[in-house]
């Protein structure tokens, strides 16, 4: 199995991640055990997916929208987002428009091209799960989360933005 | 000056431990060239021509004199003795050694400097008129306002990887000197009838290959929603601003293709969610900052300086000085002065350490310990006494930086060009100079009067050709040197009914040997068609045309066309 880190901690992950065969199709047989799928996945075979035994849960490349998983979250043990390359930055936005205005509660996770230098802007969008690039030392990663003490503005982890902190510790 | 607290001081510490490990992974082989990059380059760091470029920010375009001779401090310790001012009110250095730059990032760090985000697709050093805080014609002191814009783009978390880099500027006068309309969001701050305050927000402007004036989002934001807006534009920018192309990722692409209606439409629905959330400002919030600001200490002078004027009247080298260099002040008895950086045969920009240490030690005695840089890459002292003002002539002439050229065709703006850049199609400096060595005799530089003058090597145009009133924009033809040049752009609204505006090519380009000729025919045509003295270069183009200029360059439309017939012939 897989080394991730959740919530901090370095962890065997029991999650296996099915993506779109080359051509774009998805595997007829879908695999036992708990598994997160591509968005197009549970579209199609939505029924299928939650007849198994298996959790479940989906996840997001970086171009497709939130708002078209909003109504089903309650489905999901976990949500992922796909960073495709290291400077796409558009699953920032995703992770914080799960978190603050889909409501989404669970493991939020960040998968791809996810290096260490990512994790601190990463969690302050509301991922708490981190499936590393491959040969990114997950421990040595775990600096990464305290590379900055504060932040200037509101964050999913601390919605209250530095000027409003620093007014409610004046007075 | 704003004065950093703790946690200011903190994060820009933290960042220089974050860099130099980083570093001491990339040098240990832990992290690509390709995973470093990215990550350099939010430190300002570039691998150029010869040898890294390290940009540091200048917010706003304010230095302390402190902070000045901590620049020459680096110049001479860690570089040759140099630095160059930039358009975004920069500094850059063309000789670090990349191992040294964490030791760089830390002695900045000691006087409250850092290169955050000064390159790279993320917020750049926000700007603004170099005049703030002391203008005549000022309606809100932008600086507070830039600080706080500072704090909101220093390392967002949700916008650190944009699709390319965003840049913004604020003016709060009447005039605009930061050239608002040309940035990603230009912000225009204004009072309503009861002097509440609030900004006209413009996205989608900007310069580079597309260059595009910006679309008016918010004619009057009140203050207290900028945050949440911005946060609104950019979080529609992050999700659908092109990533596939680097030419097609600025956001004034998205709002073209989207449309400016569309797109505000957008912000719209998005800026319901946030409008009111956390971020929105407070009072306190503003005050904090506002209060954290060291402010200029004024004598009470009656007036205008009696000496100060006698002295203009008896030494025409003063007052010719004076007349272009000296601006007015809004306190009785001061006045703002540009030390240019634009004496002839010195790339526009540059300057030595002993000059950083001499202009600091300037501004220590006659300016209140501070000193701005204006993105026409020139220096000013913002709190002159008018009695002081002849002795700060006679110290800029031993600086050589007293050449009276302030708006004049010599007043150069020029990027760093094929002799630094790696980006750069063709050079840039050399082309300065020799208009500059063209166009030396002062009284006819005076009679041409106010020009503004652009050279860019490259399409990025960080030298702003655009908006030149005549624009030099250097460009590469099968591996040759050549230069396109462009009439009739406007930085801003400097003065009413002049709105901003981008230059027209006037036809095929010259080679470099060229065109000082082209440049002295473009001002033939000026000087033979303005009515008046008051009618300047631009006023002309923009009432009789392109059409005579371009016909003293090429010819007329046959001889044009015969032209045309016998190059294509002859391919």
């Amino acid at each position: 199995m897989a080394i991730i880190i959740k919530d901090r901690n370095v962890v065997t992950d029991p999650w296996q991640r099915l993506e779109a065969a080359a051509g774009g199709n998805f595997p007829a047989e879908l695999p036992a055990g708990d598994i997160i799928v591509p968005l197009g996945l549970w579209q199609s075979r939505r029924e299928a997916l939650l007849a198994r035994p298996g959790r479940v849960g989906v996840w997001l490349d970086s171009h497709e929208e939130p708002g078209l998983i909003a109504g089903d979250l309650r489905h999901f043990e976990v949500v992922a987002v796909n960073f495709p390359k290291f400077g796409d930055g558009r699953g920032f936005s995703i992770g914080r428009l799960l978190r603050e205005r889909y409501g989404w509660k669970g493991e939020l996770r960040a998968v791809g091209d996810i290096i260490r230098d990512h994790l601190l802007f990463l969690s302050n969008c509301g991922f708490n799960s981190f499936a590393l690039r491959d040969g990114e030392d997950p421990q040595e990663a775990l600096a990464g989360f305290t590379v900055f003490s504060e932040s200037y503005q509101s964050s999913v982890d601390r919605p209250l933005p530095l000027f409003r902190r620093r007014q409610a510790s004046a007075s | 000056m704003y004065q950093y607290d703790e946690i200011d001081q903190k994060l820009v510490d933290e960042r220089v431990a974050q860099f130099r490990d980083q570093t001491r992974r990339f040098l240990s082989g832990k992290l690509s060239e390709d995973d470093f990059r990215p990550l350099r380059l939010r430190n300002g760091l570039y691998i150029q021509r010869y040898a890294p470029m390290l940009r540091v920010a200048i917010p706003y375009g304010q230095l302390s004199s402190r902070q000045l001779h901590a620049l020459a401090h680096i110049a001479r310790t860690w570089d040759r003795g140099y630095g160059h001012f930039s358009t975004r009110q920069n500094i850059q250095f063309n000789w670090p050694r990349l191992e040294e730059v964490p030791d760089i990032l830390a002695e900045l760090a000691t006087v409250q400097m850092h290169a955050i985000q000064t390159s790279g697709n993320s917020f750049r050093n926000i700007t603004t008129d170099h005049f703030a805080g002391v203008a005549r014609d000022e309606i809100v002191d932008s600086l507070v306002w830039c600080e706080l814009l500072r704090q909101w783009s220093t390392f967002h978390p949700e916008f650190s990887y944009l699709p390319r880099k965003f840049k913004i500027a604020v003016s709060g006068a009447t005039a605009d000197r930061a050239a608002v309309f040309l940035h990603d969001i230009g912000l225009q701050a204004l009072r309503d009838a009861s002097g509440n305050i609030g900004f006209r927000v413009s996205v989608g402007g900007g310069m580079g290959r597309t260059p595009l004036v910006g679309h008016v989002f918010q004619e009057f934001l009140p203050w207290q929603h900028l945050f949440t807006y911005l946060d609104a534009v950019l979080r529609v920018y992050n999700r659908y601003g092109r990533r596939d192309n680097i030419h097609k990722a600025r956001i004034k692409i998205l709002v073209k293709e989207r449309t400016p209606e569309r797109f505000r439409k957008e912000v719209e629905v998005e800026w319901a969610h946030l409008k009111g959330g956390p971020s929105t400002l407070t009072e306190e919030a503003v005050r904090r900052v506002e209060e954290r600001f060291t402010r200029p200490v004024y004598a009470q002078l009656p007036g205008d300086d009696p000496d100060h004027a006698a002295r203009l009247a008896s030494e025409p080298g003063f007052a010719a000085w004076a007349k272009r260099n000296v601006h007015p002040h809004k306190v009785p008895g001061y006045a703002a002065v540009t030390l240019s950086l634009k004496k002839t045969g010195v790339p526009p920009g540059d300057i030595t350490a002993d000059q950083m240490d001499t202009v600091a030690d300037l501004a220590d005695t006659y300016s209140q310990g501070e000193v701005r840089v204006s993105h026409e890459q020139n220096l000013i002292l913002a709190d002159v006494r008018q009695s002081d003002l002849h002795v700060v002539w006679q110290k800029a002439k031993a600086l050589g930086f007293a050449t009276p050229n302030i708006g004049l065709i010599t007043n150069i703006i020029a990027c760093p060009g094929g002799d630094f850049c790696s980006l750069a199609n063709a050079k840039s400096i050399p082309v300065a100079e020799a208009i500059q060595r063209r166009f030396d005799d002062l009284d006819y530089v005076h009679d041409i009067g106010e020009l503004d003058l652009n050279i860019s090597g490259c399409m990025n145009s960080c030298g702003h050709h655009h908006v030149g009133h005549i624009g030099i924009l250097g460009v590469d033809k099968n591996g040759e040197e050549w230069y396109q040049i462009s009439i009739g752009g406007n930085q801003g609204l400097t003065r009413p009914g002049a709105p901003a505006g981008v230059g027209k090519v006037i036809g095929p380009s010259f080679a470099q040997g060229d065109i000082p000729d082209v440049i002295e025919k473009l001002i033939g045509v000026y000087l033979e068609q303005r009515e008046s003295e008051v009618e300047r270069f631009i006023d002309v183009v923009w009432r009789i045309g392109a059409e005579p200029f371009k016909k003293r360059v090429y010819g007329d439309h046959h001889q044009r066309q015969e032209r045309r017939n016998r190059s294509l012939a002859a391919a």
